[in-house]
Order: C-alpha cells, then structure tokens, then sequence
C-alpha cells in the first residue's frame, strides 16, 4: 500500500485535502491512496461497478455494453467465478467483486483568481467575436456551444478570456482532446497563459496522475475518471477519432461536468449530426472562417492517377506524383506525404529515398523520414520536421491535425481510401500555409477516382473561404 | 465470435472444407494471428532456442554449472517473443485481461499433444505466483496455461515473494536462493509450465526442488522461448 498523500507526513489530511483530491472523482479502491482505518472513517459510497441488465452488462466507469468486451474471470480472492470489463482495462482493472467509490463528501471550493490570465498577444477581430461569445456562454452557463473554427484559426487563444472568466468565479476547468499529443503540446501554452493557476495534463502515462489541479488538460479516456467535476468542460476536436464512434466516450464527458456547467465543442471539421443541430437550430454556434493571419484556406487539386494501384501494390510513389515534386512552385517548402497505411509509410519512404537522392532533391538519405501512431519516436521525427532537419516527412492519418508545421506542401497519395473521409481531408488540407510568412501552400490529392469524400472536402474549403468573405 | 486481440468480428470465406463440416471457432482474426510466429526449424533440443546446434552454449553451460547433468531434461516452447506477443502478455498478465489467454489455448494443446504425447502418467505442474502477487492479479497465468493440457494437474508448488524475475539479471536470477516451498513430492514424470522461458533459471530452481524429493524426469512446456 502507498502512502497517504497528505501535506504533512504521518498526519491525516485534512478534509480540505481529502476533499480536493478525492471529491469529483469515481475511483477504484486501489487508486485511492488511504490507510484502511482513514478510508473508512471517510464518506466514500461504493457504486457497483459492474451492473446486470436483462440482456447485457453494463461497466459503470466505462459505460461498455458490449458482449465481447466482458468476460469472466476466475478471481482468486473471493473465490469467485465473475465479469470484468475489458474495455478499460489499460486504467486499471474493473471487477465485478470490487465497487467503484465515490466521495460523498463536501465538494472542494476552488479559489478564485482576481486576473488569471498572464497571455498578452492580442487577438484579430474574428477571433474577438469569437472570444467574446465564448465569454457570454461561460458567465450565463450557457449549456453549450460549438465553436466552427477553419485550421489554423488560432483556437486556443480565443479560449484565453472565457478560461479566465471562468476561474474569476472559482469555476474548475477541463479541456479535453482525443490525442496525447495535443493535450502535451497544449499544456505548456496554457500553463504559460494562466501561470498562477495549477494546472495538470493527464494521459496515458503522464506525469501528473491524480488530477487534482483546477484547470485539468486530459485525453478524453481520462475523463472516465471523474464524475460531476467540471463547471466549464472544453471538447477540442470533437469531430475526431475516437469521440465520435466510441460511445462510452461522450457518456464520460457527460458525467464528468457538473450540473451548472458550460460545455464548448471546439471542431473545425462537425460532423453530420452536429451541423444537422446547427442547421436546425438546436445547437448555439459561432463560426470562425478566417485563418489568424487573414489567408483563405488552401484549396486542394486533385490528380487523376491511371493505374495508381500498380506502382502502390510496390510501395512506389506513382509518376504524377513526381513530376509534382519536382515542378512545386515553391521548391523551398518542406513536403508532408500522407499515406493510407504504416505499411505504406514505411515501405515508401526506402523507394522515396533512392528516386529524391538520384535526382538530386534531397542530398542527405537523412533528409526523409516516416512516422505513424505507433512509432516511439514520433515525437522526436514531428520535432525534426518543424526544425527543418527533415525535407520530406511521411505520414499516417496521425499527423492530420493538431500539429502546426510552419510551410509545407501537403500530398495525399491514393486519396481515395476509406482512411481519408471529408474530415480528414480537410484536416489535412488545412495542414498547408499556416504561418503568416508562408500563407499558402498546394495540397493535392493523388486518386484513381474521385471519391465522395474528396469532392465534400473541396466544396466544404470552398464553402468556407467564401463564409469568410473570400471570391475566388 | 470477435477477435480476442483486435476485438473486429472475426469471418471466415466458405471453402470445401467448411461447406458442410462446423470448423472449430477461432480465437484471433486472421489478421492478429499472423503477428505471431510459431517456433519452427531446428532448434536446441533442451531450450527451445532457434539454434544450429542440438545443444545451446546456454545449455551446455548449464550442464556444467550443474555439474554434468542438467535437471531440466527438455523445455518446449510454442511462440516466439515478438513485439506483438510482448503487448499481449503485457495485456493478459499485467492488466489482468483473462481472456487474452484463451487466444493462446489452440496452438498450445495442438503442440503439447505433438510433443509430449507419448510419456506416460505426466503431471503438469504449474510455476506459481507468490500470495502477494497473486492478491494483485487474481490469476496465475501458468495454472491457466496448465489447465488447457489434457493431463492431470497438481499445483505443488509455493512461491516465496521476492523480486520481479523480469527486474533480474541472469547473475542476480542464479545467485538468488530458490523460491519454491514444495507442499508435497511428486514421483511421477513432471512437466513444469509456464508463460516464459528467458533464461531458465526458474524453471531449474523449480526442477530441482522437485527431483530432490523423488520426482525422476522433469520437463518445462513454455508458451513464448524469450
């Protein structure tokens, strides 16, 4: 057993204390670091984990209904045959024999800060506006709000003021994302802009764990930890994978904010049922078309390939793809390759490698690199790439949003795999020209047949670029 | 039935050879199943390391640190330890996920059947986990490797909590006492089982033990050869 965190050792904490580490949370008997006499003596009320249906089960910390991912377990300690659930079972096993507790105790008083917010850029109007709706939302508890934001809006400072309206009352704050990445590239930007404030990021070995800070910044399966915690729940990318097809995920977002409380779905991308509730009205919005520094988005060509699949099949980079490389009107622009598989990534980047060294594009073998999800250096090629040490980076989907490289050229080979729907192309495409010195970039799709998804992502840039006031 | 790895539902093409007969139900995708790679070839006839030589230079160094005679006549091991194996067994044993364990049930009794079929009145007897780790995982994942052999199984074997194997060093393992208690003596063939065989130290100390008592042939059936 651990050893109580208390501030004084040997003393037990006090219920301040107990109060801000443990009230808001739904936590296993082994995440909660008491001694066995003091954790009695405490108000936790233990909730079955797991509950029996008619027909189903149901995994009261992950919500999972599904046959498949329950399964028994001969339990040597309660001498027991019975369930676990093996949906979450990377945060620490659910058991049918062991409750789930929650500290029914007083909720902790959070502090109020006179002025928070140590950020001094300054915002362009769009951004304003949107700041300022934001704001509105925060201070009447607004229940939620979408916030339609193009790639490279500059979303994160637009949040600046309402976080800061927010912590003005004494309010808790969580901003959620599906990526581990996104949550370790933003918690230094807000711990920068809010530096009186604690703030703790949470994800897959993180680490900070036990998510005791005012302002949390976490992974969206982090959220399952906590339950009525949050007055202002903040959802970036809420059109991403894993969000929107795993359902426990939103039933955690659900539980973990308060019954007062404001949500903001920050998306560049909504999906259909989002713009279905705007279009009907039943979903307060803001949109946000214009990048930061006043550029259109880029919009995507595409490149019709007779018989893509052939030199793909060989894990070589078809011909028009090529003579794109070599005929760019910017030569100077680092090139992002997006494939559909890790496979491909890899394969590719050995083929790509010879071909741009034997025509002289590249001089160093070491200018070229892949990455994908489960590369453990990803972060350091991501890195190399921003600093300019790599020329050509290939990628999967992973790269598609989040990640701000400032001129590149984005190519998207066999564009018509299921891997790239509308989302993610526009994510993609949005990936080009991000930074004011470099405004534009071409992206173009390579494809042996437009796809539905292709055309929906040029129209939908297009649509924007025109909301934001541009004529092409 | 879903994949016990991947958990994508798992389907199979009608062929002519399952038009009319039911096929056994599969435990991994097709897909998953290929991650792992079934030991094959020649190998050492003591460890099970993919090797030239009938015996290691492992082994025959185990010969002579045990002074001429090994005590573990032959270790059979099915898989090998690739990255994907290594996230399973870190699923199956660290998080608990019991049922990983089921994916390996298949090859395992196919290959012990091939193997060891023709010794008489064996007993499996199961590498045991010390009471503190056991209240932690709630499961041996050797007893359950055990219990899917079609022979008897007798778990006579206690362990004293000590540290992680996985920490130790090869010198650290040996000079380490033996952490087997031994509640009563087998005379019968014994076949020690478990998940791992990395460096042989625990099946060794085990293998001793129970020979010291009147066990007359040990042998060790391992799931992956480290």
């Amino acid at each position: 057993m651990k050893k109580p965190s208390s501030p004084a050792e040997g003393l037990p904490p006090s219920d301040q204390v107990i109060s801000k580490n443990y009230s808001g949370k739904l936590l296993l008997r082994n995440e909660i670091r008491l001694e066995e006499p003091q954790f009695r003596a405490l108000p936790f009320t233990p909730i079955p984990s797991i509950k029996r249906k008619t027909f189903s089960h149901e995994c009261q910390r992950c919500h999972n209904q599904k046959k498949s991912l329950f399964a028994s377990i001969p339990c040597s300690s309660c001498q027991k045959t019975h369930l676990y659930c093996r949906k979450c079972i990377e945060m620490g096993r659910i058991m049918e024999c062991e409750p789930l507790y929650e500290c029914s105790g007083e909720s902790f008083h959070w502090p109020r800060h006179e002025a928070p917010c140590s950020w001094d850029g300054t915002l362009t109007e769009v951004q304003q506006q949107a700041a300022d709706r934001i704001v509105h939302a925060v201070k009447n508890n607004e229940r939620e709000l979408l916030v339609w934001a193009v790639c490279g809006a500059g979303k994160t400072e637009m949040l600046f003021q309402g976080i800061s309206e927010a912590l003005k009352d004494g309010k808790r704050i969580c901003i959620a994302t599906p990526r581990a990445d996104v949550v370790r590239e933003l918690k230094p930007r807000i711990q920068q802009a809010f530096a009186k404030v604690s703030v703790q990021a949470l994800y897959g070995g993180s680490k900070d764990k036990d998510g005791t800070a005012q302002v949390i910044l976490a992974t969206t399966h982090q959220l399952l930890r906590f339950k009525h915690a949050f007055d202002l729940l903040i959802i970036d990318e809420i059109d991403a994978f894993p969000f929107h097809k795993d359902t426990s995920l939103p039933f955690a977002a659900n539980r973990a904010k308060k019954d007062i409380h404001t949500t903001i779905y920050l998306t560049a991308t909504p999906r259909q049922h989002h713009r279905l509730q705007i279009a009907f009205n039943k979903l307060p919005h803001i949109f946000v078309p214009i990048r930061y520094h006043g550029h259109p988005l880029p919009v995507p060509s595409t490149k019709m390939c007779y018989s893509l699949k052939k030199p793909l099949t060989k894990y070589m980079p078809p011909r028009s793809f090529m003579n794109w490389i070599k005929q760019r009107k910017n030569q100077s622009r680092q090139i992002l390759i997006f494939v559909p598989t890790i496979k491909m990534a890899e394969k590719m980047k050995e083929n790509l490698q010879k071909i741009l060294i034997a025509d002289n594009m590249i001089k160093d073998p070491k200018e070229i690199d892949f990455v994908h999800a489960e590369d453990p250096k990803r972060e350091e090629k991501v890195q190399q790439f921003r600093a300019k040490l790599l020329r050509v980076l290939l990628t999967t989907t992973i790269l598609e949003r989040g990640v701000t490289f400032p001129s590149v050229d984005v190519g998207v080979l066999d564009s018509g795999d299921k891997v790239f729907d509308e989302a993610a192309l526009v994510q993609i495409a949005g990936r080009a020209g991000r930074s004011s010195d470099d405004p534009t970039g071409e992206v173009v799709f390579f494809h042996d047949g437009r796809t539905d998804a292709m055309v929906q992502a040029i129209q939908s840039i297009k649509k924007m670029n025109r909301r934001g006031g541009f004529i092409e | 039935m879903n994949c016990l790895w991947c958990d994508e539902e798992i389907t199979s093409d009608v062929t002519w050879s399952n038009v009319a007969l039911p096929t056994k139900a599969k435990s991994l995708c097709e897909g998953c199943e290929k991650e792992l790679t079934v030991l094959n070839g020649s190998r050492c006839l003591r460890c099970s390391r993919v090797s030239e030589e009938k015996i290691c230079k492992d082994c025959k160094w185990w010969e002579h640190y045990m002074g001429g005679e090994d005590v573990l006549t032959a270790n059979y091991s099915v898989f090998a330890y690739n990255e994907r194996m290594q996230d399973m067994i870190a699923k199956w044993k660290y998080r608990g996920d019991y049922q990983i364990g089921f994916a390996f049930q298949g090859r395992f009794t196919q290959l012990f059947k091939k193997q060891f079929n023709d010794i008489k009145n064996i007993v499996a007897v199961p590498i045991p986990l010390s009471k503190e780790r056991m209240n932690e995982r709630r499961f041996n994942q050797a007893e359950m490797l055990a219990h899917f052999l079609p022979i008897e199984v007798d778990s006579v074997l206690d362990r004293v909590h000590g540290e992680k194997q996985s920490k130790k060093n090869r010198y650290q393992r040996l000079s380490s006492e033996n952490p087997f208690k031994l509640q009563k003596a087998i005379n019968k063939p014994v076949i020690l089982v478990d998940d791992i065989y990395t460096t042989g130290t625990t099946l060794r100390h085990a293998a001793r033990l129970l020979q010291q008592h009147g066990c007359p042939i040990t042998y060790a059936y391992t799931l992956i050869r480290g």
